[in-house]
């Protein structure tokens, strides 16, 4: 699965990098995160594309997998 | 509905709410809440300038920075962290300050005028909305102002211990600070209440995430209608609030501490809307976020003060009774609107190494 490394990045970086991702429409995505607002965002993000979303804990945040 | 737009609508009723009962119980009208205004009477409180008309340690503040400190603790949400372009955010801090105090209100006062009835405040919704569109256009392209790095709890700390140690120097010795005897600045509701309502916004608007700019710019950015529920919620509630207590009157003239010139309540919104979208967020969200332990939002905050110091030392500011900024607002105004661009193109066009 592609991996985009959202660490370190304030809001509203990750969405647009998120959409950015999304722009050939790939079946799976992996958006790592770490911060909350950021999290909360890109999962609706994804969620409004179409996409299932799936929120894992991983060391220093979050990895957020996007499948359809 | 999403579980987000609820809460965003019960918290944005509430402030809206509360922004109406502090107007209630002294706060100037159509300033429950003004994160702009309010600074710049902490920034004249503790003498940095000398305006006095506007000279206040709004106990407001206060609690919106450690309502959100407290909550984020709470939550573990708290994390310090900074190093993002600090200098930078100072700088576009005390910008998006002067051209709120040309238009004489952050966006949040923008919305409690324009539920007041306030028309130049929808003149300065558009200027707002144009500004926003702008950072748009830049971040879609790679803007941005840099990675921030997690840090010391001690960082993260400072602005909330600081506004700590304000609430007791202003109950316990108020005699080291400056207080208006008239103006805005000598409105105001009894310290426990503007205390006890900027800690509950506080925590709702860290809870929520709530920021006038963020609804704007997603909508924009990515067509997501979530964040400006709670825009539109502190609007009618206020609006309600305002029917309510006889305080709406509709039209241009005549507003508390407004001015008409419309062509400058345009072009000051436009820079707070492309300033603030430029840090993230809108005054408000960085007073929430410098409390969760965002230091590069407790540096906006900084310049935000500093930047009120220097409106009204050097007269930038919009004047209530002269109608407007005089000719060293308007070519302050311009060139910050010019430096903005300028810092926006070199960040996001600029070759990254």
């Amino acid at each position: 699965m592609k991996e985009i490394d959202c660490f370190g990045l304030s809001c509203p970086i990750p969405v647009v990098n998120t959409k950015k991702a999304l722009k050939d429409n790939p079946k799976e995505l992996a958006v790592l995160v770490d911060n909350v607002a950021a999290k909360e965002n890109v999962s609706r993000f994804g969620k409004a594309m179409g996409y299932n979303v799936e929120v894992l804990e991983i060391d220093g945040g979050w990895k957020i997998q996007l499948k359809k | 509905m999403s579980k987000e737009k609820r809460n965003l609508i019960i918290a944005g009723v509430l402030i809206g709410a509360i922004s109406v009962a502090l107007v209630a119980f002294g706060n100037p009208k159509n300033m429950g809440f003004c994160i702009a205004c309010f600074i710049r009477d902490m920034a004249g409180a503790a003498k940095m300038h000398s305006a006095g008309v506007v000279q206040y340690v709004r106990p407001e503040i206060i609690g919106l920075v450690l309502g959100a400190f407290i909550i984020s603790k709470a939550t573990g949400e708290f994390k310090s962290r900074g190093g993002s372009s600090p200098m930078l955010r100072f700088l576009i801090g005390a910008f998006v300050m002067i051209g709120a105090l040309i238009f004489l209100g952050c966006p949040f006062r923008m919305i409690l005028r324009l539920a007041g009835g306030d028309l130049n405040a929808l003149v300065a919704l558009a200027g707002f909305i144009c500004g926003i569109a702008v950072a748009c256009f830049f971040l879609a392209r790679g803007f941005s102002l840099g990675k921030y790095y997690f840090q010391n709890n001690i960082e993260g700390t400072s602005l909330s211990a600081v506004n700590a140690l304000l609430l007791v120097l202003l109950i316990f010795v108020p005699s080291v600070f400056a207080f208006s005897e008239k103006g805005p600045g000598s409105m105001h509701a009894a310290i426990i209440i503007s205390l006890a309502a900027g800690l509950i916004v506080g925590v709702l608007a860290q809870r929520t995430r709530l920021c006038m700019v963020g609804g704007i710019r997603d909508i924009i950015l990515v067509r997501d209608y979530t964040l400006i529920v709670g825009f539109v919620a502190i609007f009618v509630a206020a609006l309600a609030g305002n029917l309510i207590t006889g305080n709406f009157k509709l039209g241009f003239e005549g507003q508390p501490v407004a001015h008409t010139a419309h062509v400058w309540n345009f072009l000051g919104m436009f820079v707070v809307g492309l300033g603030s979208a430029m840090l993230g967020g809108c005054p408000l969200r960085q007073l929430i976020l410098a409390g969760e332990g965002n230091s590069d939002s407790a540096l906006s905050v900084a310049g935000m003060f500093v930047g009120a110091a220097v409106a009204h030392n050097f007269k930038l500011v919009g004047n209530a009774t002269e109608n407007g900024p005089n000719t060293y607002g308007k070519v302050a105004l311009v060139l910050i609107i010019v430096i903005l661009l300028c810092i926006a193109s070199v960040r996001t066009f600029a070759k990254k190494k």
